[in-house]
């Protein structure tokens, strides 16, 4: 193959890809970052609506905690307030806060950046869909202000009790928490069609689909794994509030409540958890899937490496996706459905532990021998990994039937759940921040109170949940207000809960260092440039920093190379941008094994 | 939920297929100079009809489940009680069929550039398809007529729904018909006109494939596992 560089339009392929699209273009401020259809503005509004509504959620394991660690010094938290705050808590940090920042945050600013678009598609059904999720976040926060506050039914709103009377919030509450999900589901279905068909028919010319970073991989299967999950949180919402509010009998079966029956009849509760946990679990990837992709680019580009085994990268996070979808009643072995289901479930469980170690392995590997640059974001990152693993490993005790059992509804699966899906993907959160605020605001974030905020959130998360393991396998239960005189849980136990709760007040307050930094870089942060991390991939090529509406400036780039030409031997440079063409590269010296073209 | 595992197993294995052929035999890592795709010949599809059918895999998704959930409701109690057939179901189906295929003819008409039957024709499936909906809310007066309430048993409750969600769909459907209608009377050569109108019709296609299986679910009694029993209402 010739190396020449074509310029000229002629010596293209036509693109799979479209060319020049109409931009929107606002008029007024209010166009501009209100009503805006900028996917880098909407990307900022779902970021800040979602740091919003999670920073109440971290209030409300501050409170959790208080209760736990030092029982019964708050008068106004009582056994109702405690199940709602577990509810809401566990509600939104996974929907409204992670699911809403890694795809309409993340997915919004990355998605058209990286592949090279001006924009997402579909602007209009972008803006709603934001618009959607304000809305579905205001319902949510209006539960607190009804009368019965919000639903204490647990995040996973198990009938019958989510809405028979004694549940906290069993009337106005659960209407809302309802009514919010399938609000959000439609708000997310328009936004999730804009991030798949921007990355299936946006790209820019020579982006081909295993040229992409596996930031917009991760992001791509995540948004197909909501899609087609998603809809079964929308038909569980729908069909308990048809029981709720018409009284149908979808899930309520015969019941006596209060030396009353009840005119339900004959409904099966355990379709409910079926079908929850058939969006639950795969709501587990739609949160790691992101994550992942993120990790793999920020190590990466702060190793000065490239990613170690791309395909595989590709393949695994495809696998993780599917096995997904058949693993989901893992979530379930304690319902008494047919052991044999239980059996099917574990295998399936286990199977996915192949592909994440492959992802794992990679990044270790990726590390190996790399330049590493140890500032923030690769800190966060590697933190990620061990983190990740830790949580990990429990999850394959917890997919055995027989562990399960045992430690089902204990601290223990508390401790691997929050490991797995939230401290793993809250410090990719972190990193993700941390790298690409210089190319939202122009400004890099302190590097100092980058690290102390990174120390104490590492160390800090591991000395609330490890011992919360202990507490587990001594049999202290989740979900329990009090624990009063139970002779099983020694005092050692209550001193331990008082500990993990320092801790968890510790790590709270230094993510208040993180919103300082976030704030004051904002105005007073080092100027950042184009490229402060000398990144390849598209969006730090960008003329202008901050990226102007429309990204690219005139003409959209021409993409040469994959996203991970670190180090490459034989160039002058340590790394080459996806938009350089091959004949432009610099070489040190001509050694003919390592030509940089590879053509 | 074997229903609704089955078919995600198929999307999946749709997505590994397509993905397959995008990773066999290429070599990310390689750089290239001249900027050449796979399959360059080919015509990229339009962004609205690959939504479209990303959004079709979406609905198919709902109403999966919603079959699923109906079936686990069905298998595990014995407390089923099958309401009266509504006859006016029949006729609303065809109504629904007749509005797909004068879908169908618009589309054939504006291929050929006849804005004339264009125009007849999506007056004639906006027409069908709003005698579908009226119909279906009319089989809904006559259930609360005879006193089945979605609150009466499962099997009601299961009719409203399906009903109910199968005739939102349509009625959104309506929405699209109502911009492709604007832009035809007032722009008969817009040249995306004929892109409207093949997704509408598409839409059209889909719904009634849906609404078939959920009639046959409604319908088909003797099989023992229906809605409605053979008794007409």
């Amino acid at each position: 193959m010739t190396t020449h560089v074509a310029h000229d339009e002629s010596d293209f392929a036509p693109p799979a890809e479209v060319g020049e699209v109409e931009l929107y273009h606002p008029k007024s401020f209010i166009g501009k970052y209100v009503w805006s259809q900028d996917a880098k503005v909407i990307a900022i509004q779902y970021a800040l609506t979602a740091i919003g509504i999670g920073l109440v959620a971290l209030v409300f394991s501050w409170l959790m905690r208080l209760q736990l660690g030092f029982p019964h010094r708050v008068a106004f938290i009582t056994p109702s307030v405690y199940l709602q705050l577990v509810s809401m808590h566990g509600m939104i940090m996974v929907i409204y806060l992670l699911t809403a920042l890694f795809l309409g945050g993340f997915g919004n600013y990355l998605i058209p950046l990286m592949v090279g678009a001006r924009d997402m598609v579909f602007p209009y059904v972008n803006m709603l869909s934001y618009w959607l999720y304000l809305l579905a976040v205001i319902l949510l926060c209006a539960s607190f202000f009804v009368p019965g506050g919000p639903t204490g039914a647990g995040w996973t709103l198990y009938p019958p009790q989510a809405i028979l009377d004694g549940t906290p919030g069993s009337h106005g509450g659960i209407i809302l928490m309802l009514v919010s999900l399938a609000v959000f589901v439609i708000g997310f279905t328009m936004g999730g069609l804009n991030y798949v068909v921007t990355v299936l028919q946006a790209r820019t010319r020579g982006m081909t689909m295993m040229r992409l970073p596996l930031t917009v991989w991760g992001i791509f299967m995540a948004t197909i794994l909501a899609l087609l999950g998603f809809p079964a949180l929308f038909v569980s919402a729908l069909m308990m509030l048809l029981d709720l509010t018409l009284g149908t009998s979808f899930f309520m079966p015969a019941l006596v409540d209060k030396g009353h029956q009840l005119a339900y009849s004959g409904g099966n509760p355990l379709l409910f958890q079926h079908l929850f946990w058939f969006f639950g679990h795969p709501e587990v990837y739609i949160v790691a899937l992101p994550a992942f992709g993120i990790v793999s680019d920020l190590i990466s580009t702060h190793a000065r490496k490239n990613i170690f085994g791309y395909r595989m990268m590709v393949w695994a996070i495809l696998i993780i996706g599917g096995l997904s979808f058949v693993v989901w009643a893992h979530h379930m072995y304690v319902s008494g459905m047919n052991p044999y289901f239980g059996f099917f479930f574990a295998t399936t469980t286990l199977i996915i532990a192949v592909p994440t170690a492959l992802k794992v392995y990679n990044w270790v590997l990726t590390l190996w021998r790399g330049n590493i640059r140890l500032n923030v974001p690769m800190l966060f990152a590697i933190a990620f990994i061990f983190t990740f693993v830790n949580g990990g490993l429990t999850g394959l005790f917890l997919g055995n039937v027989v562990v399960d059992l045992p430690l089902s509804d204990t601290m223990f699966v508390v401790a691997h759940f929050h490991m797995v899906m939230g401290i793993a993907p809250v410090l990719v959160v972190f990193g993700a921040i941390y790298h690409w605020y210089p190319k939202i605001t122009g400004r890099m974030l302190d590097e100092r109170l980058g690290k102390i905020h990174f120390w104490f959130t590492f160390v800090g998360t591991y000395a609330i949940f490890y011992p919360m393991h202990y507490l587990g396998f001594m049999g202290v239960p989740r979900r329990y207000y009090a624990f009063g005189g139970t002779n099983f849980i020694p005092d050692s136990a209550h001193s331990l809960n008082a500990a993990i709760s320092i801790a968890a007040f510790v790590v709270g307050a230094a993510q208040m260092v993180f919103l300082y930094n976030l704030a004051v870089s904002y105005f007073r942060g080092r100027p950042a440039g184009g490229n402060p991390w000398e990144a390849t991939t598209l969006e730090w090529q960008t003329p202008d920093t901050p990226p102007k509406h429309g990204n690219f400036g005139k003409e959209l780039p021409v993409v040469y190379r994959w996203a991970y030409d670190y180090g490459v031997p034989g160039v002058k440079s340590d790394y080459i941008p996806q938009n350089v063409p091959p004949a432009e590269v610099p070489a040190e010296a001509w050694v003919g094994t390592a030509q940089p073209t590879g053509a | 939920m074997t229903i609704g595992l089955v078919l995600i197993s198929l999307m999946m294995g749709g997505i590994v297929w397509w993905l397959f052929r995008q990773t066999i035999n290429v070599q990310p890592w390689v750089a290239q100079s001249v900027v050449a795709q796979a399959g360059a010949d080919s015509v990229p599809s339009p962004q609205a009809r690959v939504a479209l059918w990303v959004f079709l895999g979406v609905v198919t998704s709902l109403f999966a489940l919603f079959v699923s959930a109906y079936a686990m409701r069905l298998g595990g109690f014995s407390d089923w009680q099958p309401l009266p057939r509504p006859r006016l179901l029949a006729v609303n189906t065809a109504l629904l069929v007749g509005a797909s295929l004068a879908m169908q003819w618009t589309v054939v008409a504006v291929r050929r550039r006849d804005s004339r039957s264009v125009g007849r024709g999506l007056a004639a499936s906006g027409l069908l398809t709003l005698g579908f909906v009226a119909g279906q809310l009319f089989v809904w007066t006559q259930l609360r007529a005879a006193g089945y309430f979605a609150s009466t048993s499962a099997a009601t409750a299961f009719f409203y729904l399906f009903t109910a969600v199968h005739g939102a769909h349509v009625l959104g459907g309506l929405v699209a018909w109502v911009r492709a209608t604007t832009r035809a009377w007032r722009e008969p050569d817009a040249p995306g006109l004929r892109l409207i109108i093949e997704l509408c019709a598409t839409y059209w296609h889909y719904l009634l494939a849906v609404w078939l299986v959920l009639y046959a679910l409604l319908v088909s009694g003797e099989l023992g596992v229906a809605i409605c029993s053979s008794t007409p209402l």
